[in-house]
């Protein structure tokens, strides 16, 4: 009785807390811990109920793991995965490079206006929707409209129908992908070159370190705690796509599945148009749980090496 | 005026090297703006050329008549750009209430729940149900399809935007000014309101932004849940034209009732224009806004 009782106690001391925390409790509920719970639908053959969202849930039928095991009997878990998995690596790895490369261009200019100039033009894709992205790069694909058609034909080559000719795309999305996202993350990082503290560097120079040492032996080393925090982020999110990506890009084109389905549209493509919910439901929960394996292990491995540099 | 004498010192880069830096960095700078560009120039140009020569950079006849027809027959858009406005508004307004005062909350040393409600958002960033389940519940439970809710509720909270507003409090917010206010005697909310608040106006400008744009640029809650044409917000309203267009085209070979659907469909010039008009705004404003973005990036990177 006691331990209710300070309990209680600390309920009302708390209660102005309490409340500001309410509104988006309730929404943590609602649109993250109850579809959580809503994931055993992956162990279930899903039946529709009128009666609402608990009857449908309860009357379904427990089919154990036989979701999974036709999600993985067919080909396209191996795709997804695949995909999903190769696109985000390439995407990793060759995004730290460029954008780390950028900022430090960036912060070497001399002329620090145009510096600023090319910032906020580097800067612009992040911000319009992957629907507008998927116009602008329809102007260089259409078949008979298209820029890269012209320039083809200009040059006496045959028109290629890019929309139905799968070898190209895996080179197409990763460099729309860059085109989008490489403003974004080397302005995070030429913010963190700002904070460098300067005397580090005017050390460096009365020890007659040139421009590329201090580079090396300053701005890199320094960057490493965010690189390696942002790349863990990116690795703990290796099993999500990027949906606008592989949805609005190839124009939902089906010839181009193979090389431009992942894990996120294959899931959409379940619920919304093959309405095959167990199977999708277990896919996203495959998907869940591996990432969260993921995250977990390399931020344990980074933990290890640095404390500093892990995320939790 | 005096003209400063500029002297090159060790801090600079090699000539050389500078102009290497500045082409590549202009260079790729001009890549990211040039759909754009050529967007806007493809909107201005004269149907029937287009319909000769293809998308092109420097067309032979100028035309507004794409602009014409989108304000002609302008409910679609105008109503969409309504729905727009509204969830973007109404949206961010939800969030930054929802967020600040979550975030505040679990910022306090004094709250005896701080850790619990911590990990409690914390834990929704390493796991979550999935699009299925979160569709069921919004569908079935929450009764969202076809709602204007459906644009606003998923996207209210972050757990993300609470770590960043978190970590803003404790370094910006003094607990010495809590306390004075407490000696005073004011209550909690008058505490947050009166004297957090102002200090933190920084970091929830940063919020809104970030909530601006994800409700400006949203599509997918639209996708998932909007069947009713009068909701949809202007994104995917662009996103639908396009579908309905590609369907029409496919169908076109052997039905003579499709000629007279693709006449009353915008033409190229038409939806390149609307592609102007949905992106005009945020291109417009953001080169004012990126700063914040910026401040809230490197708070964000700073853990507690």
């Amino acid at each position: 009785m006691n331990a209710i009782g300070r309990f209680l106690k600390d309920v009302f001391k708390n209660r102005a807390m309490l409340l500001f925390v309410l509104p988006a409790t309730v929404w943590f509920l609602f649109f993250s811990y109850l579809p959580m719970l809503g994931t055993i639908v992956a162990f279930k053959q899903y039946r529709f109920s009128k009666d609402g969202f608990l009857a449908s849930i309860i009357n379904s039928e427990w089919v154990g793991f036989d979701n999974f095991k036709f999600l993985f009997a067919t080909k396209d878990a191996y795709i997804i995965t695949r995909n999903t998995l190769l696109y985000n690596m390439v995407f990793i790895v060759f995004g730290l490079i460029i954008a780390v490369g950028f900022a430090i261009i960036l912060s070497q200019i001399v002329n620090k206006r145009l510096a600023k100039l090319y910032q906020t033009g580097m800067f612009m894709p992040y911000f319009l929707s992957w629907v507008i992205v998927g116009y602008f790069t329809f102007t260089f694909l259409s078949m008979d409209r298209g820029m890269l058609n012209q320039i083809l034909n200009f040059f006496g080559l045959e028109s290629i129908q890019w929309y139905s000719e799968a070898k190209y795309w895996p080179l197409i999305l990763v460099l729309v992908n860059f085109w989008k996202i490489i403003g974004y993350n080397s302005v995070v990082y030429l913010a963190a070159i700002m904070g460098i503290d300067k005397s580090l560097y005017e050390a460096a120079m009365i020890d007659g370190a040139n421009k590329w040492q201090q580079i090396r032996r300053i701005t890199i080393p320094m960057l490493m705690p965010l690189m390696t925090i942002l790349t863990l982020l990116a690795i703990g999110r290796i099993f999500y796509a990027d949906f606008g990506l592989f949805y609005q890009v190839p124009r939902d084109s089906g010839t181009l599945y193979s090389v431009t389905n992942v894990i996120d549209t294959y899931v959409y493509r379940g619920l919304k148009v093959t309405g095959e919910i167990g199977m999708t439901t277990a896919a996203g929960l495959y998907q869940s749980l591996v990432g969260f394996i993921l995250v977990i292990t390399s931020n344990y491995i980074v933990r290890r090496f640095n404390k500093d540099n892990a995320l939790f | 005026m005096f003209k400063r004498k500029k002297s090159r010192d060790f801090h600079e880069l090699t000539p050389a090297w500078n102009l290497i830096f500045n082409l590549t960095a202009g260079i790729f700078a001009f890549i990211c703006v040039f759909p754009f560009l050529f967007v806007t120039i493809i909107s201005f140009t004269d149907e029937k050329t287009l319909a000769r020569n293809g998308y092109d950079l420097f067309p032979e006849k100028w035309s507004i008549e794409g602009y014409r027809y989108v304000f002609q027959t302008g409910d679609t858009l105008l109503r969409a750009y309504g729905v727009t406005v509204f969830i973007t508004v109404v949206g961010t307004l939800i969030s930054l209430i929802f967020i600040s005062l979550f975030a505040y909350a679990i910022s306090r040393k004094s709250f005896k729940f701080r850790n619990f409600f911590s990990f409690f958002a914390f834990f929704t960033m390493l796991f979550n149900g999935g699009l299925v389940p979160t569709y069921i519940v919004s569908t079935q439970l929450l009764g969202l399809k076809d709602s204007i809710w459906a644009l606003i509720l998923p996207m209210a909270v972050n757990a993300f935007y609470i770590m960043i507003m978190r970590t803003f409090y404790s370094t910006m917010v003094p607990d010495a000014i809590i306390e004075s206010g407490k000696m005073d005697g004011a209550g909690e909310l008058r505490i947050f309101t009166k004297l957090v608040l102002p200090l933190s106006l920084p970091g929830l400008a940063t919020i809104a932004l970030f909530s601006t744009l994800g409700y400006w640029n949203d599509w997918f809650n639209a996708l998932l849940y909007i069947d009713d044409p009068n909701l949809v917000p202007l994104q995917s309203m662009l996103m639908r034209i396009e579908t309905s267009m590609q369907f029409i085209m496919q169908n076109s070979q052997n039905s003579s009732l499709s000629t007279g659907l693709l006449q009353n469909m915008p033409q190229d010039t038409a939806r390149m224009a609307m592609v102007v008009l949905a992106t005009g705004p945020i291109i417009l404003a953001y080169p004012f806004f990126q700063r914040y973005f910026v401040q809230g990036l490197t708070i964000g990177a700073v853990k507690e």
